[in-house]
C-alpha cells in the first residue's frame, strides 16, 4: 500500500470550471432562501455572471497557460494529472460556456408564452390534475433549471478535460443527470416530455454502464486508468489484446450514445421532440461539442497507439450515421424530429473528421489537423444549431408552439425575417457557401482525405446530397407552399431569445465568410497533452 | 481593383434594391445593372487581347486551408463576364412588368436577386482560385432558386426544388474533387488552391481520372448534358423566360467553362482519358435535345430542350481538342448566350398575350403580331444554324472540328442541323402562320419597351453573324494555351 498523497489542485488553471461548480452551488442555495417572486431574477443574474465570468477565466487562462513537456503543445496536468487543462480543452471550454450563456437566455425567456417561461409550473403535478391547473394559474414556474443547467456545464467543461477513464465518467454522469430532468419539464404536452426524459434516463443509464464496464476492462488491460499509462500500456503492447479490444469498444458505446451516433441513436428524435425547446437547443449543441471533446481526448490520447483497430469501427459508424440521419431526417413530419435526426447525420460528419487522425509528421506544413477541423466543425454546429432551436421556439399556435412542419408554410410572407433566418441557419446545415457549414464540412472533410479515408469522404458527399434534399423542402414549404388554414403566427420574443438568434446568425455568417480567426484559434490550441 | 468593382456594384444594387421604397426599386435595379454594364466594357477595354491572365488581383483569405481571394480574366472569362453584364439590363427591361403580376413575389424581389445573382456569375467567371470558384459556384444558386420558386406559373415551387437538388449534388460530388486537389497540393509541399499554384503540380494520373469524374460530373449537370440534363425542361417551363435567360445562358454557361478551366487547365492527361465517353455523351445530348424538342407541345420546354442540344456542340469542340474546334465551342457560348435568350425573351412576350403556352392551342399570330413573329422567325433560324446569322459560324467550326477527330462524329453532328431547321420552323409554322386557334384572342403586337429589349440581341447576332473576328482575337489565345497545356499543338489533331 503506497502512501496517500494529496494532489495539488491548480486553482488557476481550474479557475473557470469552478466558478461554475461554486455558482451552481450557489443557485441551489439561492432557490433555498429567496423568496419566490425573486428568484427568477436572481437565478438568471446569477447563472449568467457565474458563466461570463468563467468565459472570462478561460481567455485569461489560454492567455496565460505554460508550455508543455517538450514544446509541442501547451497546458498543464491538474489535480494529480486526472484533469488536462490544454489547447483542446480550453477552445472546448469557450465554446461550452459562450453556447451555454445562449442556453441561460433562451431559458430566461418568458414573452413566448404570456409571461411565464417554457418550463412546467409544478413539475411533480401529475399532468391532467387539480394541483396541475393550481400551478398554472398561480403562475408558478421552476427556477432550479438554472443550478441544474450550471451543473450540466459544468459536466461538460470536465468530460472533455478528463485525463483518466473515472473522471470522465464522472463528468459524464454530471453532464448527463440534470438533462435527464431538464428534459422532462415543458410546460406544454408535458407527457411527452415526461416520456421523453424517461427514455433519456433508461437508455442513458445503460449507455453508462456500458462506458463504466469498458473502464474497468481497460483498467485490466493496461493496470491504470490514466490516459498516458494506457498509451504507453498500447505502445508497448502488454497485456492482453482482447481485453483492449472489448474495452475500447464498451466505452465507444457510451461515448457514441451521447453524440448520438447509429446504432445508438434511437433517444435522440424522441428526447429533442419532448424536451422544452430551449433545453433541446443548449443540449443539442452543448453536449455534442463536449462529448466529441471526450471522444477525441480517449481515442488520441489513450488510444492513438492502436488506430488501427478502432479507425475502421469509426469509418463504418461515421458512414451510417450520415445515411440513416439523412434518410430519416426527410420522412419527419416534424421539424424537432427533423432537426434531431439531421443532428445524427451531423455527427456522422464530425466522425469523419475524427477519422482523419494523422500523426503530426505526416501534415504538410500549413495543413489542417484532424483537431483542428472538428473544433471548428463544432463551433459552426453549435451557433446554427441554438439559433436554429431558438427560431423554432418562436413558432406557435393557440396550442403553444407549431412543430407540424406543414403547418409553416407560409412562413416567407407571415414573417420575412424569422423565416429568412431560419433558412439561413437550414442553409449553413446543409453546407451552402458563405455559410459557417460550408468551411466545416470543406475542413473535416479535407483531413478525412488526407487521412487516406476517402470512402468515408464519398458517403459525406452522398449523404450530404440527402441531406441538402430535407433542408430545401423546408425552405421549400416556408416560401413557396400555400398557408394551410390560418397559417403560422411568429411570437415577437424579448431581447433575450432575440439576441441568441442574432448571435447565432451572426456568427454562422462571420465563420462563412472570415472563417480564418476561428480556424487559427483553433490550430494554436495545439495537440492534447498526455 | 476593375474586377472587385464589376463584382461589388451588382451585390451593392441588390442590397439597394432590397432596402428603397418599392416605386424607387426597378429604377435601382436598373441603374446598378447598367452601371454594371459600363464597368465590365470598362474592364474590357483595360483588357489586351493577349495570353495569359489580366487585372488580376490575388489577396490571402484563410489561410489555414490555402486559400485566396484572387481573380483574374483571360480571353474566355472575359467573354462571359460581358455576356453576363450585357443580358442582366436586358432580363430586368424584359421583367419590368411581369414581376408584379399577381402570385408573383414582386418586381423588387425579382431584380434585386437578378442582381445578386449576377455579382455571383461574375465572381464565377473571373474567380482564379479553386475554392473562391466552388464557393460563388454554389452560392449562385440560392438567388436561382428564389428566382424560380417566386416567379413564374404553378408548379414552380416543385421546379425549384428539382433544379436546387440536382445542383447541388453536383456542387458536392465537385467539393470531393476540390478538396482532392487540396490534399494533392499538400502533398506536394504547401496547400494552396491557386489554380496557378495547382497548375504547376505534376498530379499522377490515376489521381487526375478521380478528380477529373468529380469535376465532369458537376459541369455535366450544370451545362447540362444527357443523362443529367433532367431538371433543365422542367425549370424553363416554369419560371419566368427571364429568369430563363439568367440560368441557360449565363448559369449554364459555368459548366463549359469549368470543364475548359478546371478539366482540360488542371487535369489534361485525364481530360484525353475520358475524351471518347464525353463525344459520345455530347453526340447524344445533341441529337436527343433535338429530337426530345421536336415532340414538345409547351414552348418554353421546347426552348430548354434546344439547349440541350446546342451544349452538346460546345462540348465536343471542347473535347475534340482542336483550334478550331475549341474556338468554336467558346464562340458558341457567346452566341447560344445571344440567340436563346432573344428566342426566350420573344416566347415570353407571345406568351403573355397568349395566355397559354401550348404550341396546339397557338396559331396566326403573324396576322396580328408581324413584329413579334418576325423576331420569333430571326431567332429560330439562328437556333437552325442560318448563314449570317451568328450561331452559323461556331456551329460551322464545331462540326468541321468534329469531323477532322472522326468522320463518324461529323457526320452524326451535322444531323442536327436538320433536326433544329425542323423544331424550330415547326413551332413557328404552328404558333405563328395558319388560322387563329386562339379564340377571341387578339394578339398584340410588340410595344416599343419591347423592341428596344430585343433590337441588341438581334444587331449582335447580324453583326457577329458577318464579322466574328474581335471575338476569336480574343478567343484564340485562350485556345491555344489550353490545348498548350494538354499536349496539343496549335495545328490540332493527337499526338
Amino acid at each position: 500500500m503506497t502512501e496517500f498523497v494529496k494532489p495539488s489542485i491548480d486553482y488557476f488553471e481550474l479557475w473557470p470550471l469552478l466558478a461554475v461548480f461554486g455558482v451552481a452551488c450557489l443557485g441551489v442555495v439561492v432557490e433555498a432562501f429567496v423568496p419566490r417572486r425573486a428568484r427568477y431574477t436572481a437565478q438568471v443574474a446569477l447563472a449568467l455572471v457565474g458563466l461570463v465570468g468563467a468565459l472570462v477565466g478561460v481567455v485569461v487562462v489560454a492567455r496565460d497557460v505554460t508550455t508543455y513537456d517538450d514544446g509541442a503543445a501547451r497546458g498543464v496536468l491538474a489535480v494529480g494529472g486526472t484533469i488536462a487543462v490544454d489547447g483542446p480543452s480550453l477552445f472546448i471550454w469557450g465554446l461550452v460556456l459562450a453556447l451555454a450563456i445562449a442556453g441561460v437566455l433562451l431559458f430566461a425567456e418568458r414573452h413566448l408564452d404570456g409571461g411565464v417561461s417554457a418550463f412546467a409550473g409544478q413539475a411533480a403535478a401529475v399532468p391532467g390534475t387539480d394541483a396541475e391547473t393550481a400551478s398554472i394559474a398561480a403562475r408558478r414556474e421552476h427556477t432550479e433549471v438554472y443550478p441544474l443547467m450550471l451543473f450540466a456545464v459544468f459536466g461538460m467543461m470536465l468530460f472533455p478535460a478528463a485525463n483518466d477513464l473515472l473522471t470522465m465518467f464522472v463528468g459524464l454522469e454530471v453532464l448527463s443527470l440534470p438533462l435527464y430532468l431538464l428534459s422532462g419539464l415543458a410546460r406544454r404536452r408535458r407527457l411527452l416530455s415526461q416520456e421523453a426524459a424517461l427514455k433519456y434516463f433508461l437508455l442513458g443509464a445503460f449507455s453508462s454502464g456500458f462506458f463504466l464496464y469498458g473502464a474497468a476492462l481497460l483498467y485490466g488491460f493496461a493496470g491504470s486508468m490514466d490516459f498516458a499509462a494506457i498509451n504507453e500500456a498500447v505502445r508497448n503492447d502488454v497485456g492482453s489484446s482482447s481485453l483492449l479490444l472489448i474495452g475500447t469498444g464498451l466505452l465507444s458505446v457510451g461515448l457514441l450514445f451521447k453524440v448520438g451516433a447509429v446504432p445508438f441513436q434511437a433517444w435522440t428524435p424522441d428526447v429533442y421532440q419532448g424536451a422544452p425547446t430551449p433545453v433541446t437547443a443548449f443540449m443539442a449543441a452543448g453536449t455534442k461539442v463536449a462529448a466529441f471533446g471526450a471522444i477525441m481526448r480517449l481515442f488520441y490520447v489513450a488510444l492513438g497507439a492502436d488506430r488501427w483497430s478502432w479507425q475502421p469501427m469509426l469509418w463504418i459508424i461515421a458512414i451510417l450515421s450520415m445515411f440513416v440521419g439523412a434518410a430519416l431526417a426527410i420522412t419527419q413530419s416534424d421539424i424537432k424530429r427533423l432537426l434531431a435526426y439531421s443532428s445524427v447525420a451531423h455527427t456522422g460528419f464530425i466522425l469523419t473528421g475524427v477519422v482523419g487522425l494523422q500523426a503530426a509528421d505526416q501534415l504538410a506544413v500549413g495543413e489542417i489537423s484532424s483537431l483542428q477541423a472538428v473544433l471548428f466543425y463544432l463551433t459552426t454546429y453549435g451557433f446554427a444549431t441554438i439559433g436554429a432551436f431558438a427560431v423554432v421556439g418562436l413558432v406557435r399556435d393557440a396550442g403553444g408552439e407549431t412543430t407540424a412542419i406543414d403547418r409553416w408554410a407560409g412562413l416567407g410572407k407571415e414573417s420575412p425575417v424569422v423565416a429568412a433566418v431560419f433558412a439561413f441557419f437550414l442553409l449553413a446545415m446543409a453546407g451552402i457557401p458563405l455559410t459557417s457549414g460550408f468551411v466545416g464540412k470543406l475542413a473535416v472533410f479535407s483531413v478525412a482525405l488526407a487521412a487516406g479515408a476517402w470512402p468515408v469522404v464519398v458517403a459525406a458527399v452522398l449523404a450530404s446530397i440527402i441531406a441538402a434534399f430535407l433542408y430545401i423542402r423546408v425552405i421549400k414549404v416556408m416560401y413557396f407552399d400555400e398557408p394551410v388554414g390560418t397559417g403560422p403566427s411568429v411570437a415577437y420574443p424579448s431581447v433575450l431569445t432575440a439576441t441568441t438568434i442574432a448571435v447565432g446568425a451572426a456568427v454562422t455568417l462571420v465563420l462563412g465568410v472570415l472563417p480564418g480567426p476561428v480556424l487559427d484559434l483553433a490550430g494554436v490550441a495545439g495537440e492534447f497533452i498526455r | 481593383m476593375m474586377l472587385t468593382v464589376l463584382i461589388l456594384l451588382p451585390l451593392l444594387g441588390a442590397v439597394v434594391t432590397a432596402v428603397v421604397p418599392g416605386a424607387l426599386a426597378r429604377l435601382a435595379g436598373v441603374g446598378f445593372a447598367v452601371a454594371t454594364l459600363v464597368a465590365g466594357v470598362v474592364a474590357a477595354l483595360q483588357y489586351d487581347a493577349g495570353d495569359g491572365m489580366q487585372l488580376t488581383e490575388t489577396h490571402t483569405w484563410i489561410e489555414s486551408l490555402g486559400v485566396h481571394y484572387a481573380l483574374g480574366v483571360d480571353g474566355l472569362g472575359l467573354l462571359m463576364v460581358l455576356l453576363t453584364v450585357v443580358l442582366v439590363p436586358i432580363v430586368l427591361l424584359a421583367g419590368w412588368n411581369e414581376s408584379e403580376e399577381p402570385g408573383n413575389s414582386g418586381a423588387k424581389a425579382f431584380f434585386a436577386w437578378t442582381l445578386a445573382l449576377e455579382a455571383m456569375s461574375l465572381a464565377v467567371f473571373t474567380a482564379t482560385d479553386v475554392l473562391l470558384f466552388y464557393v460563388v459556384f454554389e452560392a449562385t444558386l440560392i438567388p436561382a432558386y428564389f428566382l424560380i420558386g417566386g416567379f413564374g406559373r404553378s408548379g414552380r415551387g416543385r421546379a425549384a426544388t428539382k433544379f436546387l437538388i440536382y445542383q447541388l449534388a453536383g456542387g458536392l460530388v465537385m467539393l470531393a474533387s476540390v478538396i482532392g486537389l487540396y490534399v494533392v497540393s499538400a502533398d506536394a509541399g504547401t496547400p494552396s488552391f491557386l489554380i496557378s499554384d495547382l497548375a504547376a503540380i505534376d498530379i499522377d494520373p490515376i489521381t487526375q481520372r478521380w478528380l477529373f469524374v468529380g469535376f465532369f460530373i458537376a459541369f455535366a449537370i450544370k451545362a447540362p448534358m444527357f443523362p443529367v440534363h433532367t431538371w433543365l425542361a422542367d425549370t424553363t417551363e416554369k419560371a419566368t423566360t427571364g429568369t430563363s435567360v439568367l440560368l441557360v445562358c449565363i448559369l449554364d454557361k459555368i459548366g463549359t467553362f469549368g470543364m475548359l478551366r478546371f478539366c482540360l487547365g488542371l487535369l489534361p492527361d485525364a481530360s484525353q482519358w475520358a475524351t471518347p465517353v464525353v463525344v459520345v455523351l455530347a453526340l447524344v445530348s445533341i441529337i436527343y435535345g433535338a429530337l426530345v424538342a421536336i415532340g414538345q407541345d409547351d414552348v418554353l420546354r421546347l426552348i430548354g430542350l434546344t439547349s440541350l442540344s446546342h451544349f452538346g456542340f460546345i462540348v465536343l469542340g471542347i473535347f475534340v481538342f482542336s483550334s478550331t474546334g475549341g474556338a468554336g465551342a467558346i464562340l458558341y457560348m457567346v452566341n447560344h448566350g445571344i440567340a436563346t435568350a432573344l428566342m426566350f425573351l420573344v416566347a415570353g412576350f407571345l406568351i403573355r398575350r397568349t395566355g397559354t403556352a401550348s404550341i396546339r392551342e397557338m396559331g396566326g399570330v403573324e396576322r396580328t403580331a408581324p413584329v413579334l413573329a418576325g423576331f420569333f422567325l430571326v431567332a429560330g433560324l439562328a437556333a437552325c444554324g442560318l448563314p449570317g446569322l451568328s450561331p452559323f459560324v461556331s456551329e460551322m467550326m464545331v462540326i468541321i472540328a468534329a469531323f477532322d477527330h472522326h468522320w463518324l462524329v461529323g457526320s452524326v453532328a451535322v444531323l442536327a442541323i436538320v433536326l433544329a431547321a425542323f423544331y424550330a420552323l415547326w413551332m413557328y409554322q404552328r404558333t405563328m402562320t395558319g388560322a387563329g386557334r386562339l379564340g377571341a384572342v387578339e394578339v398584340r403586337d410588340l410595344d416599343r419597351r419591347e423592341v428596344g429589349v430585343l433590337a441588341p440581341l438581334l444587331l449582335a447576332l447580324v453583326l457577329f453573324g458577318f464579322y466574328p473576328m474581335p471575338l476569336l482575337d480574343v478567343i484564340n489565345p485562350v485556345v491555344h494555351d489550353t490545348l498548350a497545356g494538354v499536349g496539343i499543338g496549335q495545328e490540332g489533331g493527337h499526338q
